[in-house]
């Protein structure tokens, strides 16, 4: 009995840092350039199929695949911003919103012409089916520690590179204070590109772990939003590590929800994290 | 090389837009090498947007400002930091919740690369060496303002321009900071002080100009100017 | 203005009251069909009116809005088909409904700002669909259809029920839109554009921000659960993914605003009447519609972010079909400035 509570108790944590990796980027530019991309989700998808095409049709490995996929990633991300983003950016962000929410009806429906509505994943191999046992009646899959081992390592270097860099402090001081640097001589657009490259890249980290754990389909995008979401802001908005307790709670909550009703998994994670809300509408680590 | 009496900054027939206001009508002024030049004029006479307009932040602008002999029309504010302005702005506009050292190294990390390095600052302001990782939001006004010059300086520039620099502070804080700029010309450095505050800035400078309502009412070297004279120009008739 | 653009200027608004006149008598020459399609466009116009009334003028950019049009859509079937109340009432009870709903919503999401807020509303959305699809009554996931002795309460052919359903579309298109219009040139519609442009400098002439928000955000919600209730007569039935479709009742409508043009009152007119017309004609091109609708409106945001009519203003006319402003937001930017005040 205790075995398998402890056992449902490791799932959630474990399928937190699922959950965390999907939400590092989005924290990572929302809290830089104060601004949430609505197809941040949508992306994720677009990338667990880059990465299904990769390694079924190019028959890569999917480390090799996921290797590759991220410098793309970053240029992706970096074009994006410059291109795109940058111009409309810093404005109302309502005009942010909405290009963003155009950008993810075009990329599901892209997809959906592309790929078929079907469900798709990319075969992970022994990574994926292995276990470990810890204890008597306690097993946990090889693939989720190694995800959760990523989305710590993940967390640890956007830290780092936030306070530790030389272009930490760039981009700490443009999120601060957007005004000023362009005063004294910051070139903001090229560092909100840095920002987004980096973010696209956890975004590609991300799908190499996703498209091995679950199914994934066109329309998926909005349920890994709506995840990362509940992520940042139960953990606390600016806060890397807060991701991490965020991303553990909500996959806890989740799991436990499991357990009453297989559909009541969702809304689970759902009501948890607007009960958080109520009693703690900084989030549980809250930065600024 | 630097030349020595060449004009480092040269503003012609300056004018500067909001909308269809003009915040600076027709300014002509210049600096030269090692020079300290004041800009004195009451609040709203168009100092800071002068400023402003000569690190390239302004949209619409007419005229000319050269640097070095080159038109800096056109471009970024990044660009010309890094060829050797840097600003002083208005009000210190540090980031807050940057530490000291790293607020200091983004001035580094945007100018030129020149003699300048922590080792100067540090020696100028040995007080901001001690706190050197406190938050720089937490800093006292006299420490902050230390602080935004240290920025300044430490980008190497050619010319310094300081914005206000005594705003909100006490005068013995201020003494402590004017004291600092004849060793800050001394290195070189061509440096425009606008001040409202008349008597220190006419006091330090070698030349002085008067601003009011955008523009140029008065120019001349303080010694040779009467303080009567300074004062009808810098409130008007 | 030239006499040659007064004259056009009043030819359209002519026109336009021309069609709202032709369209209240719609049942007496129109086909069914034909008054299927308009009671459509009646909920899509209102739908659209309401949305841009909070994210082009009270800055609440929702995506979640459709959570009040499933709500409502639900409410009207309780109490027609489970409750037993007249059919005519249960449709503004269901805007009741929403009401109450609203209030505890708005409480959620008004503690999280901008984008965040956005999203909430999309959270709250998915927990009440999620919600929904469990409760027996409502036919659970697969949901259920409105009984036949309440359609029939609309009228006793298909007919009449066509027109009545048209005629109520009609009503609330046309409350939607006068009571904005209203709104928009009362001293509270004058506080919501000061508070559009600049919030900052809003609040500092005394405009109560929080409560205006908080106003438009109640006065939306009702609306809202009664066009869920006279979609639920087109429909014929509830069910979870349709009542509370995202796409249609949030999607769609949000690229209507946009491509009309966002904060203004003419935009969701416009973008309805362009999404129709585009849907007649593309309606086989499946998703590939939705592709083009999305670059349509991240384009018309970078080209003139006031939309379609952005552009017709730019180039065509001089004044607002429906006058609204007392005065255009960029001579309010230039006496700021004038008055050394930094915006933002």
């Amino acid at each position: 009995m205790v075995g398998a509570l402890i056992n449902q108790l490791l799932q959630g944590v474990l399928l937190g840092g699922l959950y965390t990796l999907f939400a590092t980027g989005l924290s990572f530019s929302a809290g830089v350039m104060r601004f949430v991309n609505i197809a941040h989700g949508d992306f994720i998808v677009l990338a667990c199929f880059a990465l299904l095409t990769m390694t079924t049709t190019l028959g890569l490995h999917p480390i090799v695949a996921v290797v590759l996929l991220l410098p793309v990633a970053f240029a992706v991300g970096f074009t994006l911003q410059r291109f795109l983003l940058q111009r409309v950016v810093g404005e109302k962000i309502l005009l942010v919103i909405l290009v963003t929410f155009g950008l993810s009806i075009i990329i599901q429906n892209g997809l959906l012409e592309v790929y078929g509505a079907d469900t798709h994943k990319v075969a992970g191999g022994w990574m994926e089916t292995s276990t470990i046992a810890l204890g008597p009646d306690v097993n946990v899959g090889l693939f989720s520690v190694l995800t959760f081992i990523a989305a710590v390592i993940v967390v640890g270097s956007l830290d780092l590179l936030l306070y530790r860099s030389g272009i930490g402090v760039k981009i700490r001081a443009v999120s601060d204070d957007v005004a000023t640097a362009y005063l004294i001589g910051l070139s903001s657009a090229r560092i909100y590109g840095v920002a987004m490259g980096v973010s696209f890249v956890t975004i590609g980290i991300a799908a190499g772990f996703m498209s091995i754990w679950s199914n994934f389909d066109p329309s998926a995008g909005p349920t890994h939003l709506l995840i990362a979401f509940e992520v940042i802001v139960l953990g606390g908005l600016g806060s890397m590590w807060g991701s991490l307790a965020g991303g553990v709670v909500l996959g806890v909550a989740q799991t436990i929800g499991a357990q009453f009703d297989a559909a009541w998994q969702i809304m689970a994670g759902h009501i948890v994290f607007l009960a958080v809300l109520v009693v703690r509408p900084h989030g549980l680590f809250p930065r600024h | 090389m630097a030349r020595t009496n060449a004009a480092v900054l040269q503003v012609e027939g300056l004018s500067v837009f909001y909308g269809d206001f003009k915040a600076v009508d027709g300014v002509d002024l210049s600096v030269n090498a090692g020079e300290i030049v004041s800009i004195i004029g009451a609040n709203g006479a168009g100092k800071s947007t002068l400023l402003k307009a000569i690190i390239g932040q302004s949209n619409r602008v007419e005229g000319r400002v050269r640097f070095d002999g080159v038109d800096l029309a056109g471009r970024s504010t990044a660009e010309i930091v890094a060829g050797g302005v840097a600003l002083v702005p208005e009000g210190r506009r540090l980031f807050a919740s940057l530490s000291v050292e790293e607020n200091l190294r983004l001035g580094w990390a945007v100018g030129r690369k020149g003699s300048i390095g922590f080792d100067e600052v540090w020696r100028l302001f040995p007080i901001l060496e001690e706190r050197r990782r406190q938050k720089a939001g937490l800093l006292s006004g006299g420490e902050q303002q230390m602080v935004a010059l240290g920025r300044g300086l430490l980008a190497n520039p050619r010319i310094l321009l300081c914005d206000e620099i005594s705003l909100g502070l006490a005068p013995i804080v201020i003494n402590d900071l004017y004291a600092i700029i004849p060793t800050i010309k001394a290195s070189g450095i061509a440096i425009v002080i606008v001040e409202q505050d008349i008597t220190r800035s006419l006091a330090v400078a070698d030349r002085f100009y008067c601003l009011l309502e955008g523009r140029v009412t008065l120019a001349g070297i303080p010694a040779d100017t009467s303080r009567d004279a300074v004062m009808k120009h810098y409130f008007g008739e | 203005m030239t006499a040659t653009q007064r004259a056009l200027l009043n030819t359209l608004r002519l026109a336009l009251a021309g069609v709202a006149i032709g369209l209240a008598a719609g049942p007496f020459f129109l086909a069914d069909t034909q008054l299927g399609v308009l009671a459509d466009f009646f909920s899509m116009l209102v739908l659209a009116i309401m949305w841009n009334l909070l994210a082009g003028y009270a800055d609440i950019v929702t995506i979640g809005q459709h959570a009040f049009v499933g709500v409502g859509a639900y409410a009207f079937y309780a109490f027609a088909a489970l409750a037993g109340v007249d059919p005519y009432l249960s449709i503004p009870l269901a805007g009741v409904v929403a009401l109450i709903i609203a209030v505890p919503a708005m409480a959620l999401l008004f503690r999280l700002r901008t984008a965040y807020l956005s999203i909430g509303t999309w959270v709250v959305a998915e927990v009440m669909m999620l919600g929904a699809g469990k409760i027996e009554a409502f036919g659970g996931g697969s949901g259920i259809s409105v009984p036949i002795e309440i359609l029939r309460a609309f009228g006793s052919t298909r007919s009449r029920r066509l027109a009545t359903i048209y005629w109520l579309g009609f009503a609330l298109a046309v409350f939607a839109l006068g009571s904005t219009y209203l709104l928009l040139r009362s001293r509270f519609g004058v506080g919501l554009m000061a508070m559009r442009d600049n919030e900052e400098s809003a609040a500092s002439v005394g405009v109560n921000v929080t409560r205006a928000r908080i106003l438009c955000f109640l006065g939306v919600a009702p609306v809202l659960g009664i066009t869920g209730a006279v979609i639920t007569l087109q429909k014929l039935r509830i069910a979870p993914q349709a009542s509370f479709s995202i796409v249609d009742w949030s999607v769609l409508i949000t690229f209507i605003v946009v491509i009309g043009g966002i904060g203004t009152i003419e935009g969701p007119i416009l973008g309805a009447i362009f999404f129709f017309v585009l849907r007649e004609y593309l309606s086989d091109l499946g998703t590939w519609h939705l592709i083009l609708l999305g670059v349509f409106s991240i384009a018309i945001i970078l080209i003139d972010r006031r939309g379609i009519w952005g552009l017709v203003r730019r180039f065509a006319l001089p004044a607002d079909l429906i006058p609204i402003a007392h005065r255009s937001s960029s001579e309010n930017t230039a006496v700021v400035e004038q008055a050394g005040l930094e915006l933002p």
